[in-house]
């Protein structure tokens, strides 16, 4: 499938932005996840030709970052941290309640398509909130089981990132929020100081 | 001593993510006086004045590694290391959530100081809320025209570009990060020569993190003295500090440097959760040997903590009760090492793994006597033979537990298996 004449225009864009084409190859292939979920081979030949680079130096390094899917996966993501200041505040629980809901194992994908469950030791910078997970790169903290259905339910209905209007790419929060819960994300201490009006 | 908010002053202002509420808190003065005033040569002096060390783990001087510039040498660059990844660690995450623009403020005025017209901020993947929040604060400063040619008709023209990586924690390290950026596999370079004389595209380069440049507004602002009044004669000002694990209250809390430590986990984190007791903390995140409570009355402040046997590196403070496997802890940051490893060097590449490996049979029974030597033996031969600092750092944890609690690898042995793990938990096999 090639790429759509915008995601062709961004990778021209950013290949003239930089002082060296060759740097436009990350940015590049987000663009290209970005409009496709994943990255094929097809697309590393065509990223290669816009950016005027051999397509074996794409794929160098393309294969040396994680977060580049090279096939089709569930319309949503959802990564739970298991390093170990997760571990610490129960992400191990969390995993095995995530599998059990969900039916699968981790990183496998349930039947209808919607979700990757994915159990990950790189730490994703929630420490403060764990135990946490992203889901389509969103942070979810301080999970418990009602917030983790929540989250499940509200994904099984909901597109995936990359078939969204762009319009709707930039939300706020995805998904609903449960009552009593400490849904806010991020950490408390210096900032759970009263909210100050602007001056 | 104690709290103080420097960098964390305003968070929490309504709509301080957006340019007009972060100018009302006395934003972009800083950036103003030092273009209007102040001479780039006499910034870097000031800095220097100041005291300033580098918040990314190494704590190098910062205004030191500006003046390592070779003179004369142009187009030169600034890159901001927002690829926070360390285990354990959130702050440059919630500086650029709470206040992208105080970041970017910082980093102009340090490609200011430097004379480079040019700077990056490189980002890691998995913060796409943060890489949003820095995105629109970059096209209002440059529609308000604090980025673009002629900036307040200083005659100074700066361009700034957001670079996303895609998860990988070694482009933390700097030579990575510079690699990574050109586009190459993001695999670490032999130094010298530094960054300072060859770093982006061979040119001469400065990498600072972003809670180092979240200081340099105010330092520009109020002052060298103002800023060398607080903190310890050798670690100056203030550090954001992130707690998880077993407190009360975790979170990010911004201290003066040399406030004890007992202070941070009992007094701001609430002490530890459930009333139990504490039984080890580790500061500076997945790299940094463990302490124990006896520690508790050393100072946070980089030379303090090394005194005492771990090293403050990028300011996470993880806290371990009563009830921690501490083997489990360890491995799970040897296996995040393993992970992380590049591939380039072999002690890292090979050593993680078979660490990674051996640390799999003390959780899952099947350790033998004298695997505990062993896990030494390997960690000499990573440490100080790996090509960059990750495969050193990947044996620091574990050495220090072995050091304190030997008991319990060899409790492992002897019950074959985890002896905190409940009947009914099953142990998870990280991959």
């Amino acid at each position: 499938m090639p790429l759509r004449p915008d995601t062709v225009a961004k990778i021209q864009d950013y290949a003239r932005r930089y002082p060296s084409a060759q740097s436009a190859i990350l940015p590049a292939l987000w663009a290209v996840q970005y409009e496709q979920g994943y990255v094929t081979d097809e697309a590393l030949a065509e990223v290669a030709t816009h950016l005027k680079l051999p397509p074996s130096l794409i794929e160098a390094t393309s294969s040396f970052y994680s977060m580049f899917l090279t096939r089709p996966e569930g319309r949503h993501e959802v990564m739970i941290c298991v390093n170990a200041p997760c571990m610490l505040r129960g992400a191990d629980a969390i995993v095995a309640y995530a599998e059990q809901r969900l039916g699968i194992r981790d990183g496998q994908t349930t039947s209808d398509g919607a979700i990757t469950l994915r159990s990950t030791i790189e730490c994703l910078g929630a420490c403060g909130g764990a135990p946490m997970m992203q889901v389509d790169h969103r942070f979810e903290e301080n999970l418990t089981p009602d917030r983790i259905n929540a989250i499940f339910d509200h994904l099984r209905t909901a597109p995936a990132f990359h078939e969204q209007p762009p319009a709707e790419k930039k939300p706020a929060r995805r998904t609903p929020t449960v009552s009593g819960e400490i849904t806010r994300s991020g950490p408390s201490g210096a900032r759970a100081r009263t909210r100050k009006a602007s001056k | 001593m104690g709290l103080k908010p420097v960098l964390t002053k305003d968070f929490g202002t309504e709509g301080l993510r957006q340019l007009d509420a972060y100018e009302r808190t006395g934003g972009y003065a800083g950036y103003k006086k030092a273009l209007s005033e102040i001479k780039p040569d006499d910034l870097v002096e000031l800095v220097k004045k100041s005291g300033l060390r580098g918040r990314g783990g190494a704590g190098f001087p910062t205004g030191n590694k500006w003046s390592f510039l070779p003179k004369g040498m142009y187009p030169r660059y600034l890159v901001c290391n927002a690829d926070e990844s360390e285990p354990g660690c959130f702050k440059d995450r919630y500086l650029i959530e709470e206040s992208p623009h105080q970041v970017l403020e910082g980093i102009l005025i340090a490609a200011f100081a430097i004379g480079c017209n040019t700077a990056f901020i490189y980002i890691r993947g998995e913060y796409l809320p943060q890489y949003e929040a820095l995105e629109s604060a970059i096209e209002e400063a440059t529609a308000a025209g604090y980025i673009g040619k002629n900036v307040l008709k200083s005659g100074f023209d700066v361009d700034v570009i957001l670079h996303r990586g895609a998860g990988a924690y070694i482009c933390g390290e700097e030579t990575a990060l510079l690699t990574s950026l050109e586009g190459y596999r993001g695999e670490p370079r032999l130094k010298p020569p530094f960054p300072a004389v060859k770093g982006l595209y061979g040119k001469p380069t400065v990498v600072n993190n972003v809670e180092t440049v979240a200081n340099l507004p105010h330092i520009v602002l109020n002052g060298a003295d103002w800023f060398a009044s607080m903190g310890t004669p050798t670690g100056k000002g203030t550090r954001v500090w992130c707690m998880s694990g077993h407190v009360n209250r975790p979170g990010n809390y911004e201290l003066e440097n040399g406030t004890p430590i007992r202070e941070l986990i009992m007094e701001h984190g609430g002490g530890v959760w459930k009333n139990r007791r504490l039984k080890a903390f580790q500061p500076g995140g997945a790299s940094m040997m463990v302490l124990l409570p006896e520690h508790l009355d050393v100072g946070l402040d980089f030379d303090a903590i090394q005194k005492a046997g771990s090293l403050a590196g990028a300011g996470a403070m993880v806290v371990m009760d009563e009830t921690t496997c501490m083997v489990d802890a360890a491995r799970r940051y040897v296996k995040f090492f393993h992970h992380e490893s590049c591939g380039k060097c072999t002690p890292c590449r090979e050593g993680t793994f078979w660490m990674s490996n051996l640390f799999d049979r003390f959780e899952f029974g099947e350790a033998r006597p004298g695997d505990v030597d062993l896990l030494l033996d390997m960690g000499y031969n990573i440490d100080g033979r790996s090509f960059c600092p990750l495969g050193d750092a990947s044996t620091w944890f574990p050495r220090s537990v072995i050091k304190y609690f030997r008991d319990e690898f060899e409790q492992h042995i002897a019950e074959k298996g985890c002896p905190f793990r409940k009947e009914t938990e099953a142990a998870v096999a990280v991959a």
